[in-house]
């Protein structure tokens, strides 16, 4: 860290990156393509270079590249055909609980193309919480980071995956993840942008092939002036019982947000919903594309989305408890992206909120 | 504390309110009465200033000020205060953060007054989301026991409610409106919108309005209204010429 200048220390930091390690029990960074820091000091949880981790355990074969396929399109085929490949591999093994958070920090300096490929797995009744934190120096005025990550909850474990991005105008960003949830098993996804970026495009999928196996992906997204954020997230419900939210807040001050959400039912009683709300702030695009797709009688889907302006009633509503329009604007906006996550722990959430409010004050 | 002179009120360029005077004195508490549609809902968001309703011509002027073109805030802050009808629900603001952020009171005082007012299990609440009748007026009250207004408005604070909410509703009004003060120390005065009169067994209002398509058509004793009200319908009042 002591190379790494006091902006870019900055910008790490709104990631959610503690460099001094407080609330945090262990630390992965990758700066380009070369990994300085795996540290992880706790019980049952190994944080592993991929290359180190596919060296040290032959059954790590069965995840490389099983969630994600490898010819998916042209991102993963990159990440496939690289010689060295570069990425983080956390193993809780069974029945390992950590409550504080687990930290990835990718950053993009001085490549052009950051090539990433994660694979986190939690082996029965494990719990574990990851905060990725992707970044790009604030010299960097272009560039790519493509991103595979691989995500497999076993039977009653608990993954917690919160990614934060802080991009800079000129970056283009392609993650492609993927997770296998089995029975008993809970997922959940949240992801944060609330930066400028050239281009980010994603569409995350969770197949949820056990019994009771829930998956719950959270997005709280600002497209900035020339920022398009192409964003979905898909949950196949492929075992009885399972159920899914895909939630969305998106705004955006004039930039693009296409938010796509996709579940399909394929097994009795399932349950999933979709629910996207958009905030035009200043002229800007945003598009919900809420599918739901059920195959069988037992599923139950719904989606509702939502895309509009902030009501003026509501800021007069508040403007006769004697906030200005400004101070009224903030509030509601603040409320708006107050996305409660159940099952966060207090450190992400604050993290996500730090997140929200360092963007609030530049609306 | 508030008078009102003159004042002509367009919405989407019609006029609907001709020609108000009005005149509440420090202490004292309005009633004002009429059909649905009359206007009354619309002076008091024109006393407030919201968007919308444009003073076309005449005066507001509040404690010696001329608030006629003052954006809302301001009101609010110079001591008006109102009871929504229909508060907006705004998803993600929690009634408590509202209130902390409009107030300079600690969280446990906040806390105290919501308990007043069987509120302390919605602080943690999106505002307006999901309430009952009786839960919206609850926390319009609350609002209200922040934000200390010495001049409050009240549009229709017994619709919706019943009999049980009414009861803490109507005696928080009269706390509001300092009704315990005795009278010659009584500072904080008040305008309410009333359908039913029901608002009346809990406190005394001074005087009664009756406003018919705009304009404010008599005045009176407020008892005395209402019960002409009840027993002849407005029709009385659309015939009789005192203005």
């Amino acid at each position: 860290m002591e190379h790494l200048s006091p902006e870019d220390r900055e910008r790490l930091a709104l990631t959610g990156l503690e460099v001094g390690m407080q609330n945090r029990c262990g630390s992965f960074f990758q700066i380009d393509q070369k990994v300085v820091q795996t540290t992880c000091g706790a019980e049952g949880i190994e944080m592993l270079p991929i290359k180190t981790a596919l060296e040290k355990y032959n059954w790590m074969e069965d995840y490389y590249w099983n969630a994600v396929p490898r010819d998916k399109d042209k991102y993963t085929k990159y990440v496939a055909k690289q010689k060295d490949p570069q990425g983080l591999v956390v193993i809780a093994h069974p029945g390992a609980k950590v409550a504080m958070p687990l930290q990835a920090c990718l950053f993009l300096r001085e490549e052009p193309v950051q090539h990433v490929h994660n694979i986190f797995i939690a082996r029965e009744e494990s719990e574990i919480h990851i905060i990725s934190g992707c970044a790009s120096s604030w010299l960097k005025e272009r560039g790519a980071h493509i991103g595979v990550t691989e995500i497999y909850v076993g039977k009653g474990a608990k993954v917690t995956s919160t990614m934060i991005h802080n991009w800079n105008p000129g970056i283009n960003v392609f993650p492609r993840s993927a997770t296998i949830v089995e029975e008993d098993g809970i997922f959940l996804s949240n992801y944060i942008c609330m930066q400028p970026v050239n281009q980010v495009n994603m569409y995350p999928t969770a197949r949820l092939l056990g019994k009771n196996a829930v998956a719950r992906f959270s997005s709280i997204v600002v497209a900035t002036p020339g920022s398009l954020l192409d964003l979905g997230s898909r949950t196949i419900l492929a075992a009885e019982h399972t159920s899914t939210e895909l939630i969305t807040r998106a705004i955006t001050t004039g930039g693009t947000v296409i938010s796509r959400g996709h579940i399909l039912g394929e097994r009795e009683n399932t349950r999933g919903h979709i629910e996207c709300r958009g905030l035009i702030l200043k002229d800007g695009t945003i598009h919900a594309i809420p599918e739901i797709e059920g195959t069988v009688t037992g599923t139950e889907l719904s989606h509702e989305a939502a895309v509009g302006k902030i009501a003026r009633h509501e800021i007069e509503y508040l403007m006769a408890r004697g906030l200005s329009e400004d101070e009224a604007t903030a509030t509601i906006i603040r409320g708006f992206l107050d996305v409660k996550i159940s099952g966060l722990p207090a450190v992400l959430q604050e993290q996500i909120d730090a997140a929200i409010d360092k963007a609030e004050s530049g609306f | 504390m508030l008078d009102i002179s003159d004042l002509h009120v367009s919405v989407d360029s019609t006029e609907v309110l001709h020609d108000i005077n009005l005149r509440i004195g420090q202490g004292e508490t309005h009633v004002l009465m009429g059909p649905n549609g009359s206007g009354k809902s619309t002076l008091l968001k024109a006393i407030m200033g919201f968007g919308g309703y444009k003073i076309t011509a005449g005066s507001i002027v509040f404690k010696g000020k001329d608030i006629t073109h003052l954006p809302i805030h301001e009101r609010a802050n110079l001591g008006i205060g109102m009871m929504f009808q229909h508060p907006p629900a705004i998803s993600g603001l929690k009634l408590g953060k509202l209130l902390v952020a409009t107030s300079r009171m600690s969280e446990d005082t906040i806390k105290a007054l919501a308990q007043s007012v069987n509120m302390e299990q919605f602080l943690d609440r999106d505002i307006n989301v999901g309430f009952s009748g009786g839960e919206i007026k609850r926390s319009e009250v609350l609002q209200l026991k922040v934000q200390q207004p010495d001049f409050v408005m009240l549009d229709e604070p017994e619709s919706g409610v019943d009999l049980e909410n009414m009861n803490l509703i109507g005696k928080e009004i009269a706390k509001l409106l300092e009704k315990d003060v005795h009278i010659i120390n009584r500072r904080k005065s008040g305008l309410i919108i009333t359908h039913t009169g029901y608002i009346l067994d809990y406190l005394e209002a001074d005087q009664g309005h009756v406003m018919i398509d705009g304009q404010i058509r008599c005045h009176g004793n407020p008892r005395e209204i209402l019960r002409v009200v009840k027993e002849k319908g407005y029709g009385e009042c659309l015939r009789c010429k005192q203005i």
